[in-house]
């Protein structure tokens, strides 16, 4: 390992890592890529296209080159940037994007291909023969393409969301940043300070500028201190703020435990949802370089990161401890590179500057006027070739930086479609200060980039945000700091012949941006599309504004002219997994659990998903082997004994007050305002367009109160509907609403000993036909006292009640039901059991109420009442909704050992099976034990007139084709004599 | 001079000198017989047939931004005809029909790729919705099959079997389905059109049109008057704006829709999967991206960007149904504006102007109709009857009761 | 989006579903000459602009109130929000 003298790391603790399966030590404080680099390894990758050799090019999260596949099992993470890894013990990352090893790729094939491969020539070719497109081509550029590859194990770490609400966040921990949120802390603001790094400090940590007499690093170390001290500030390191949202809103990650090597039970990374009344983004700058002829290679990277390395991590990037180093720039930063090496005794070949005008500020060479032109090297850069005063030489050079100048990172700033403004003297795009609501730009970010200019910026930013939202801060002292002028003249590229690259990671050269002129794909867009420029995972933060610049010297235009590209969150990539906030798995969503669930459980019941609920859906005995036997055996004790089903999830709603009835009347397409206290009446509630939307039961407990039942799916959207009537269109209304869904138990008992059983349970109450016939509901108490409703209603056609608990007895009601009706045969019933009982019965459900039907497909047509104004009424008369002949029947296989298929299709005998002769399908089906064969319900085309007919139930999904006959959908008891017993 | 391989091999010999423009800049002339508003898929591909198999001449396409700005350049790439209702099904079959020889047609490679699309279903009610569904596209002439959880754990294996909140039992798959390259779907549109003669005009804002006795005449443009025989608008997004200068009231809101891009990654999913128990469908790019989506926003918006609860919410559902991607990064998100019309299907029709034709109201399912609904669209501006595929998709429909409402979900167009 | 509710102040949208344009609460006449033309432009037109927007959103994981929310639906900045039983009282 080798290093230069000072920096930030500490070179007392050493963590052993391995790259490529090669094991290698670095210090505390070092990232993967400083660490690499301090044990003199160049080549970490390849790029897309061309798989040419690559090492590392910048400092930070910029990084295009530099990506590896961090390695762990199902912890595989592809596509990471060495320079954003924080290095610890153990630490295993192996190189991506090639076939055979990362010095001998065989797809670096492509390279000597590439004439070949120019911008959009995939467009024009692979189109002969056809199907070789799937069998032939896309398979080999599938494989070829990509970076990193998942582990395809699912994500064994767990994620944390978290919601945070401060008066002022604060966007990087730079010197703007810092100042800011010091300026605001002292001031007893809450401040929420977040930083990429995993220090605080940004620049600063990179440079070797004095603040107030201190070095930078050292003054970024002492107001860390203090804001640590201050209660109301929130220091978040690791912490990337990726997205600018509505109102203040700022999504944030925190890499809570992945720079530790045993991170135990922590969760690996936390979503961070910021509300912040005001915002500063102190984001900084990223450098830009310059395009020349093969200036991809391992050992050349931005001026500013070579400076970073040496200053904060004490190594330099040759692969040679000792190989001369030299700069390329066309602006004063790339000297203060060469300042930085001299004073760490760095070999220096000198500085080569395109400013005719250059000067050394230092003790080293300045070649004034110079470009270069070429390099060599493979694997790591051996000599470049500079041009100057017509003349050109090949120099030896183990490594060279590259200053093209600094673009404020205004990403963020962008999250909102605000466009940067072009600033032609500092030759940059500066964010538009009213770019977003509630966002104050300060420092670098705002293309104040010298020391002196960001901590004076920060400052006033802080005391601006304050002072909007009505807190004052005092200003606060500013301390002395460098004043660093950069003098850039513009320089983009260097003209050429060979391929200069301005994209790294996907190979986009300045040539690719010339065809693509030449082919008129000369928008911005159409560049980075046909291009691919700006696509890849650094999102262009290298190379977009470069790439403009070359696209207006080819139109002639100005760069501003020329356009920018829009900056979509997220600022740096974000892990799926965090994104999904670790609802993953069986918590993707909430259980809702019936009041009866626990009992279910004891009693080995097999349970479904409806919706977010969990509900029983058969209770099997020991000796039933298929489920068919299960709910065969319940179906039947319904129809012979008795049954209890727990059908809580259907919603009910209490709709309450003077105008109740007139407010149901308007809610229901039926008269329902004219139920009678102690009474229930059947209701179809249609949307407003006239088509059927939701039915179930209103029961009048008393005079002025309504219990309004809803389907399971629909019990929150009927609530809020009626909700919508009550405030919205009639609000003179005296009537309240409330859901009672999860507050009130509900068994349904069915079956001709149901009244029986009941009668066990209820406290003096008359159970008899006479006093509670069909239809009737009541208050009264149960067990002794357990206050409870009681509805005479049936869904499976039998003699049946339901009966209403308070939730927490609903349990403890089952149990007491079961026991006390052992000698009644009482069984419990699931919701397979309850979908056979309704379909015998022909009751329409969740498959045949799917939102596309009326009130004419169910046979309900009447039920539209006339005498009064409905939702849904006047458009329910529409042609083509009482056009509609389409009707719901019944059907019974011809061959009674067939089955009847939901989702077959109705076809007319003799007709072909297509769409034209489409006549219906069907919606439900099942075995009926009743009538021993299976059974269907389904929309038939003038259904109702074409009972006895045989129609073929068409299946060609799955190569099946049924004769069925139409019948009546009520399958039992069609005069409804056995629910009125 | 046409593309092809042996094409590219020669320019690449030759330094790349012969390649001539994609398409011409024209000047806008006076007037056209046909003037198409909006240079997006639909308008692109509208153009195109209509020069190319309805034989039409002096046709415009006017694009306010560049071609290929409109949705067909921010989706998700999916091309299926997969659907229930019969005013939908034949319409999207034809499209199919039309991508599957889009590349030899238009001699530009769109990458249609036709790996396949899975819908899953988590509960006996799904699976009997898409069994109807699955018939209704094999009536139509469709391709599709029922698939079992067995022959998916063969399939797709890394889907989350065994730890699910909604269990996966199955998918109906239409094989014919997949993805196209969506801005090569446009250049190759504007390239063929653009050699037929149509005048593609970038940076052509259409601000008016001008009306006479109910009849249109031209449209007023920020490059100046442009006279029309014909005017066909196909701005999904804008269309109610632009639909507003003529004075109509649309069923349409517009919304966002986020839409999502990962890092490359090696090959990691094979087709499109589609999860039935949240909303999100994923499929992977060439590039290597894993390429997805969810529901949109559900608030009007033209704002082109959306926020975190739906971003969230969308890889939630991802991360539920296939966990292995939670090491994977999401690379960039966007937004587009949907035409989220009141039932969630299209409209093709003329309008109570003369000579003024409408195409919108694609919701989010645009993309995979950008062939049929240009040749549609062309055959109505062409010939003054729709084309036989469409014939459901008019502006009656919905106050005459005939809408075609796939969800079952009413006028709302949020929920569509 | 932070939605500004009367009486309980700023609120996260995701309390909240959205429903649409509030011209949804002007139910028209039913018994109008023309009522079925009156309802058909109600239930399925829309004035969709791009730029103020007056728009119902229902506190659902809150109050359980509808409110008639301004706002703009190019930057989407929220001008003002109003109970919707206030408005409807106010139009009635």
């Amino acid at each position: 390992m080798s290093r230069i003298q000072g920096g930030l790391i500490d070179r007392s603790r050493k963590l052993s890592f391995t790259f490529n399966g090669k094991p290698y030590q670095g210090c505390a404080g070092d990232t993967l890529a400083s660490a690499l680099l301090a044990n003199g390894v160049q080549l970490i990758g390849r790029s897309f296209k061309y798989h040419r050799p690559r090492g590392v090019f910048s400092a930070g999260s910029e990084e295009p080159n530099a990506l590896v596949e961090l390695s762990g099992g199902a912890r595989q993470e592809p596509n990471t940037r060495a320079t954003g890894i924080e290095l610890y013990d153990g630490l295993q990352a192996n190189s991506q994007n090639h076939i055979g090893s990362l010095s001998h790729d065989l797809l670096a094939l492509n390279d000597l291909f590439s004439p070949f491969f120019a911008a959009g020539f995939y467009y024009k070719t692979f189109m002969w023969p056809r199907a070789f497109w799937e069998k032939l081509y896309e398979p080999a550029i599938r494989r070829a393409a990509g970076l990193g590859a998942l582990s395809m194990l699912p994500d064994p770490d767990s994620y944390d969301r978290g919601y945070l609400h401060p008066d002022l966040l604060v966007i990087g921990g730079g010197a703007a940043g810092l100042m800011a949120a010091l300026t605001a802390g002292r001031a007893g603001a809450q401040v929420v300070l977040a930083d990429e790094d995993f220090m605080l400090g940004g620049r600063l940590l990179a440079e070797d500028t004095a603040i107030a007499d201190l070095p930078g690093a050292a003054w970024a170390k002492e107001v860390t201190t203090e804001l640590q001290s201050l209660p109301n500030v929130r220091l978040m390191t690791r912490t990337t703020v990726f997205g600018a949202y509505d109102h203040g809103i700022y999504g944030a990650v925190e890499r809570v435990s992945d720079h530790i090597a045993d991170p135990g039970a922590s969760v690996r990374q936390t979503l961070w949802r910021i509300t912040a009344k005001r915002t500063i983004l102190a984001t900084g700058a990223t450098e830009r370089h310059i395009p020349f002829e093969n200036n991809d290679r391992p050992g050349i990277m931005l001026s500013g990161a070579m400076r970073a390395y040496a200053n904060r991590w004490a190594v330099t990037p040759q692969a040679k401890a000792g190989d001369p180093i030299a700069i390329f720039t066309n602006n004063d930063d790339g000297h203060r590179t060469a300042l930085a090496l001299a004073a760490k005794g760095v070999a220096l070949h000198g500085v080569i500057d395109t400013r005719a005008g250059a000067k050394s500020l230092g003790d080293y060479e300045t070649f004034a006027g110079a470009t270069i032109t070429g390099s060599k090297g493979r694997k790591g850069l051996k000599s470049i070739r500079i041009a100057q005063a017509g003349r050109s030489e090949w120099i030896d050079c183990g490594a060279l930086g590259v200053a093209g100048g600094w673009n404020p990172n205004v990403h963020l700033a962008s999250h909102h479609r605000g466009r940067p403004v072009w600033d032609a003297d500092k030759l940059t795009f500066v964010p538009d200060a009213d770019s977003l609501p509630g966002l104050h730009i300060a420092g670098a970010a705002a293309g104040q980039g010298t020391t002196a200019e960001a901590l004076a910026d920060g400052a006033r930013a802080a005391m601006a945000a304050l002072s909007e939202i009505g807190l004052s801060a005092a200003p606060a002292d500013i301390p002395r700091a460098g004043e660093e002028p950069t003098g850039i003249e513009a320089f983009w590229h260097v003209p050429g012949k060979g391929r200069a690259w301005v994209d790294f990671q996907n190979d986009v050269t300045v040539k690719d941006i010339k065809l693509a002129h030449q082919e008129n794909m000369r928008p911005v867009e159409h560049l980075k599309r046909w291009t691919t420029l700006g696509m890849a995972t650094d999102q262009g933060k290298t190379a977009n504004v470069t790439a403009l610049a070359v696209m207006a010297e080819l139109t002639g235009k100005t760069i501003p002219e020329t356009g920018t590209t829009i900056f979509r969150p997220p600022y740096t990539p974000v892990s799926l997994g965090v994104l999904g906030g670790g609802d993953s798995g069986a918590n993707f969503r909430p259980h809702r659990l019936t009041p009866t669930h626990a009992w279910a459980e004891s009693q080995g019941a097999v349970f479904v998903e409806v919706g977010q609920w969990m509900r029983a859906q058969w209770f099997p005995q020991p000796d039933e082997i298929h489920w068919r036997e299960s709910v065969d055996r319940e179906a039947k004790a319904v129809r012979d004994a008795v049954g209890v089903c727990d059908v809580t999830t259907l919603g009910k709603i209490d709709v309450q007050g003077p105008d109740a009835a007139e407010f149901l009347n308007r809610i229901y397409a039926n008269m329902m305002g004219t139920v009678k206290p102690g009474k229930v009446r059947y209701g179809l509630m249609l949307r407003e367009d006239g088509h059927a939307y939701d039915d179930g039961t209103c029961a009048c407990l008393a005079e002025g109160h309504y219990v309004v039942t809803t389907t399971t799916a629909n019990a929150g959207l009927v609530y809020q509907r009626m909700e919508f009537a009550r405030q919205c269109l009639w609000p003179d209304l005296d009537v309240t609403l409330i859901s009672t869904t999860d507050a009130w138990a509900q068994l349904a008992v069915a079956g001709p000993k149901s009244r029986e059983l009941l009668s066990r349970i209820v406290d003096d109450f008359d159970m008899s036909n006479d006093a509670f016939p069909f239809m009737s509901c009541s208050e009264l108490t149960v067990c002794g006292g357990l206050r409870a409703r009681l509805f005479r209603i049936s869904f499976s056609g039998e003699l049946a009640y339901e009966i209403a608990v308070p939730a927490r007895y609903g349990n403890a009601l089952m149990e007491r039901l079961i026991e006390v009706g052992q000698d009644l045969g009482v069984t419990p019933y699931g919701t397979e059991a309850l979908g056979v009982l309704r379909i015998e019965k022909g009751h329409a459900a969740g498959n045949e109420l799917n939102g596309q039907t009326t009130a004419n497909m169910l046979g309900m047509q009447r039920m539209v009442s006339l005498k009064k104004d409905s939702i849904g009424a006047v458009m329910s008369r529409r042609e083509g909704l009482i056009g509609d002949k389409r009707r719901l029947v019944g059907f019974v296989p011809v061959d009674a050992t067939q089955p009847v298929v939901a989702g077959s299709h109705l076809i007319t005998q003799g007709d072909p099976v297509d769409m034209e002769h489409d006549q219906g399908w069907i919606t439900s089906a099942c075995y009926s034990p009743h009538l021993g064969s299976a059974i269907g319900l389904g929309y038939l085309e003038n259904g109702d007139q074409r009972f006895d007919e045989e129609v073929i139930a068409a299946n060609p999904l799955e190569g099946v084709s049924v004769r069925l006959r139409v019948v009546s959908p009520h399958f039992i008891d069609p005069e409804g004599e056995r629910l009125r017993d | 001079m046409g593309f092809s391989g042996f094409r590219v091999i020669k320019e690449a010999l030759t330094g790349h000198k012969g390649w001539g423009t994609l398409w011409r800049n024209p000047e806008p002339q006076a007037e056209y017989d046909i003037v198409i508003v909006g240079g997006g898929g639909h308008g692109l591909a509208t153009a195109y047939y209509l020069a190319s198999v309805y034989k039409q001449s002096r046709i415009a396409v006017l694009e306010k931004g560049w071609l290929g700005s409109g949705n067909i350049g921010r989706n998700t790439t999916i091309i299926r005809s997969n659907y229930l209702l019969p005013g939908n099904q034949p319409f999207y079959e034809f499209s199919m029909k039309l991508w599957e020889n889009q590349e030899q047609d238009l001699n530009f490679n769109s990458m249609v790729s036709q790996r396949s699309i899975l819908n899953l279903f988590h509960s006996d009610g799904q699976r009997d919705a898409y069994r109807r569904r699955g018939n209704a596209m094999h009536l139509s002439g469709a391709d599709g099959q029922l698939l079992s959880q067995d022959d998916l754990r063969q399939m797709v294996p890394f889907l989350n079997f065994d730890n699910a909140r909604f269990p996966i039992k199955g998918a109906l798959m239409q094989k014919r389905a997949g993805t196209a390259r969506h801005d090569g779907v446009a250049w190759g549109y504007a390239r063929g059109a653009d050699q037929r003669g149509v005048d593609l005009i970038q940076n052509c804002e259409v601000t008016g049109f001008r009306i006479e006795n109910g009849t249109i005449r031209g449209v007023e443009t920020s490059r100046g008057y442009i006279g029309a025989k014909k005017v066909g608008v196909a701005v999904a997004g804008s269309s109610s704006r632009v639909m507003a200068m003529a004075g109509m009231r649309l069923p349409i809101e517009s919304h966002v829709l986020q839409a999502f891009v990962s890092e490359g990654l090696k090959p990691t999913i094979p087709g499109v999967i589609t999860f039935g128990a949240g909303h999100f469908y994923v499929s992977q790019s060439d590039k290597g991206g894993l390429v997805f989506g969810g529901d949109i926003d559900g608030y009007n918006s033209y704002a082109q960007r959306g926020n975190l609860p739906v971003v969230e919410d969308v890889i939630e559902g991802g991360m539920a149904l296939m966990p292995m991607i939670g090491r994977a990064r999401l690379l960039r998100s966007w937004g587009g504006i949907m035409d989220m019309s009141m039932d969630g299907s299209p409209i093709i029709d003329k309008t109570h102007i003369d000579g003024l034709y409408f195409n919108g109201g694609w919701c989010y399912g645009g993309f995979k109709a950008t062939p049929a609904s240009g040749y549609a669209f062309a055959h109505l501006l062409a010939t003054d009857t729709p084309h036989n595929t469409a014939t459901a998709f008019r502006f009656d429909r919905f106050s005459r009761g005939h809408v075609i409402d796939e969800k079952g979900v009413g006028a709302q167009p949020n929920l569509h | 989006m932070l939605i500004p509710h009367p009486l309980l102040g700023l609120r996260d949208a995701q309390e909240f579903t959205y429903l649409g344009d509030a011209n949804m609460m002007a139910r028209p006449d039913p018994t109008g000459p023309d009522a079925e033309a009156a309802f058909c432009d109600y239930v399925f037109l829309r004035d969709n602009p791009a730029g103020v927007h007056r728009e119902l959103w229902f506190h659902e994981q809150g109050d359980r109130s509808w409110l008639v929310v301004t706002r703009n639906t190019v930057t989407h900045e929220i001008l003002s929000a109003e109970l919707a039983t206030d408005v409807a009282r106010k139009d009635a």
